[in-house]
């Protein structure tokens, strides 16, 4: 196992560097949701207008990790339709899963591929995820 | 004590885990085992299973004798009086439940007081949590000094005749201090409440005398004293379990069977329905003989020598925050590193070997009073090695190196 393969340049510089870490005034849903198992969590605002995302904020606490993709998810996310932000979560565990699968939405996201060599960790980088599912399904 | 040679006796210590030989510093969470308890647990297998309290024939006396034996052994190892004192259970968790759903619902009423501390394993709290919302009763806690110890003054202030129960871990999974139990059982039972101990994290390190401490109730895990998951057990003065209400029914629990009445076994078998973890208390006795033999007295001074050579290495590295006393520690450090996330700082150790745990512990009441999210923590048993607290203090500076280039 290489650390490199876990934590690469990207992911550092989205946990350094958050986009989208705060909350908004705008009418929008909330979602937060916890790692119960290691205490990670995550309050995720998302403003979906005639079925479109046009913001997403996250605060939380968390590992390089759990933050990092919070990051890259809501990056991700923004402007999509419901069914797109929800297709890319599919993407996305399957990409935990370790299968091949190419973002051409939002590159960054393929940093975190690392992730399912280190199976603890894949929680972590679950959870923006699970959070948008939430948001976006209700 | 020769740590070197007890390590040979574990059979799991002598792997290479990515590449590095093992460091197992994650003995808070289970420690590991000795050859002589998996072999106690696989020749009860291969010899003499049978279930207990029933068979006529031969290898039903050898299983129930299997089984009761270790009972009285869990009894002497806490100095209780008799035998019939020791309820088996899964582990702490189950014990402290029982104490709660039956011996606590039937004291508690409106406005009666349960003590606790903030610092307490979640098993030491929710269970309290849920007495106080059937019955009405309140939860207090003593609170904590700035260092994490537990001032008696603030026991005294705490515990009034409206307490009905006391329950304090005797040492903390987090903070790695010991608890005055023995002092504070004074204080509960001069108001007439009773004590109740949770020894997960004290009998594993420390010669343990229920009698000595005056405690009502003492519950522990198996696992974390080199015996097997799944079987622990809890201890309580007969008097408070013959009074106790069994809270599970069932087979192996019953005396006389009706169609709409029944009526139960004495204590403890009353609160053993089904059938019990006959391989796990024959580990557990096996763990015992094994603790016995190396002495819980040389146990307790090797654990503490390497918490304060830990401590102090680590207080040595710039950036390094750690929970707890330095003093009157038992062998756990808590700690967390400027700008790495704890559970990174695990990862990281885990490529080289290294285990150890990164979380809340169990214990999100008292991360909140620490203001931290969640701690690393590294803890120690009878075979470490002051080689391995080096292992990991190395592996800490890379740690900080590979976060500080990674970041900076």
């Amino acid at each position: 196992m290489q650390l490199d393969d876990l934590y690469r340049r990207v992911i550092m510089d989205h946990y350094k560097n958050p986009r989208n870490r705060g909350t908004m005034e705008e009418e929008s849903v909330t979602i937060q949701l916890n790692n119960p198992t290691c205490g990670d969590r995550i309050s995720l605002q998302l403003q979906v207008e005639d079925g479109i995302v046009r913001e997403a904020r996250f605060t939380g606490e968390g590992c390089s990790i759990s933050m990092s993709s919070a990051s890259m998810m809501t990056e991700a996310v923004k402007g999509r339709t419901k069914e797109e932000a929800l297709v890319m979560a599919d993407k996305f565990s399957s990409l935990m899963k370790g299968d091949e699968v190419e973002f051409e939405e939002y590159e960054d996201l393929e940093a975190l591929s690392g992730v399912n060599k280190f199976p603890a960790r894949i929680k972590c980088a679950t959870l923006a995820w699970n959070a948008l599912r939430k948001g976006v399904e209700n | 004590m020769n740590v070197l040679e007890l390590r040979k006796l574990f059979p799991i210590l002598h792997q290479e885990i990515n590449g590095h030989p093992l460091v197992y510093l994650d003995n808070a969470a289970t420690s590991q085992k000795p050859e002589s308890v998996i072999s106690a647990v696989k020749a009860y297998y291969e010899n003499n299973n049978a279930n207990v309290h029933r068979g006529v024939h031969t290898l039903g006396s050898r299983a129930t004798d299997a089984y009761e034996g270790a009972r009285e052994k869990v009894a002497r190892f806490l100095n209780a009086s008799e035998a019939n004192e020791i309820v088996f259970t899964r582990g702490t968790t189950t014990a402290l439940n029982l104490v709660a759903s039956s011996y606590a619902r039937s004291v508690c009423g409106e406005g009666d007081e349960i003590v606790l501390t903030p610092m307490e394993h979640h098993s030491n709290l929710i269970p309290w949590q849920q007495v106080a919302k059937a019955t009405g009763a309140i939860l207090k806690y003593i609170p904590l000094q700035a260092d994490g110890t537990i001032a008696m003054a603030d026991v005294e202030r705490t515990i009034t005749d409206r307490t009905k129960i006391v329950s304090v871990m005797q040492v903390s999974n987090v903070l790695g201090v010991i608890n005055p139990v023995k002092q504070i059982a004074a204080v509960a039972h001069r108001h007439g409440a009773v004590m109740v101990v949770d020894g997960a994290q004290s009998a594993p390190h420390m010669k343990v005398d229920v009698r000595d401490l005056d405690c009502d109730f003492f519950a522990f895990s198996g696992h974390k004293m080199c015996g097997p998951t799944g079987i622990g057990a809890l201890y309580a003065r007969k008097s408070l379990l013959e009074r106790m209400e069994p809270i599970e029914f069932g087979g192996e629990m019953i005396d006389h069977v009706d169609l709409y009445e029944s009526t139960w076994k004495e204590a403890p078998w009353k609160f053993e329905g089904g059938t019990p973890i006959i391989a796990g208390a024959a580990g557990l006795a096996a763990a015992i003989d094994f603790l016995t033999e190396v002495g819980l007295d040389e146990i307790d001074r090797h654990e503490s020598k390497l918490a304060a050579y830990a401590y102090d290495r680590l207080s040595e590295m710039e950036g390094i925050t750690i929970y707890g006393p330095r003093e009157g520690r038992v062998g756990l450090v808590t700690f967390n590193l400027a700008d790495v996330h704890p559970h990174d700082v695990a990862t990281v150790l885990d490529t080289e070997g290294i285990a150890v745990r990164a979380g809340h512990h169990c214990c999100q009441p008292l991360m909140r009073q620490l203001e931290v999210s969640a701690t690393a923590r590294a803890s120690f048993y009878l075979y470490n090695t002051e080689d391995e607290v080096e292992r990991l203090v190395s592996a800490l500076q890379r740690t900080k190196e590979f976060f500080g280039h990674a970041i900076g």
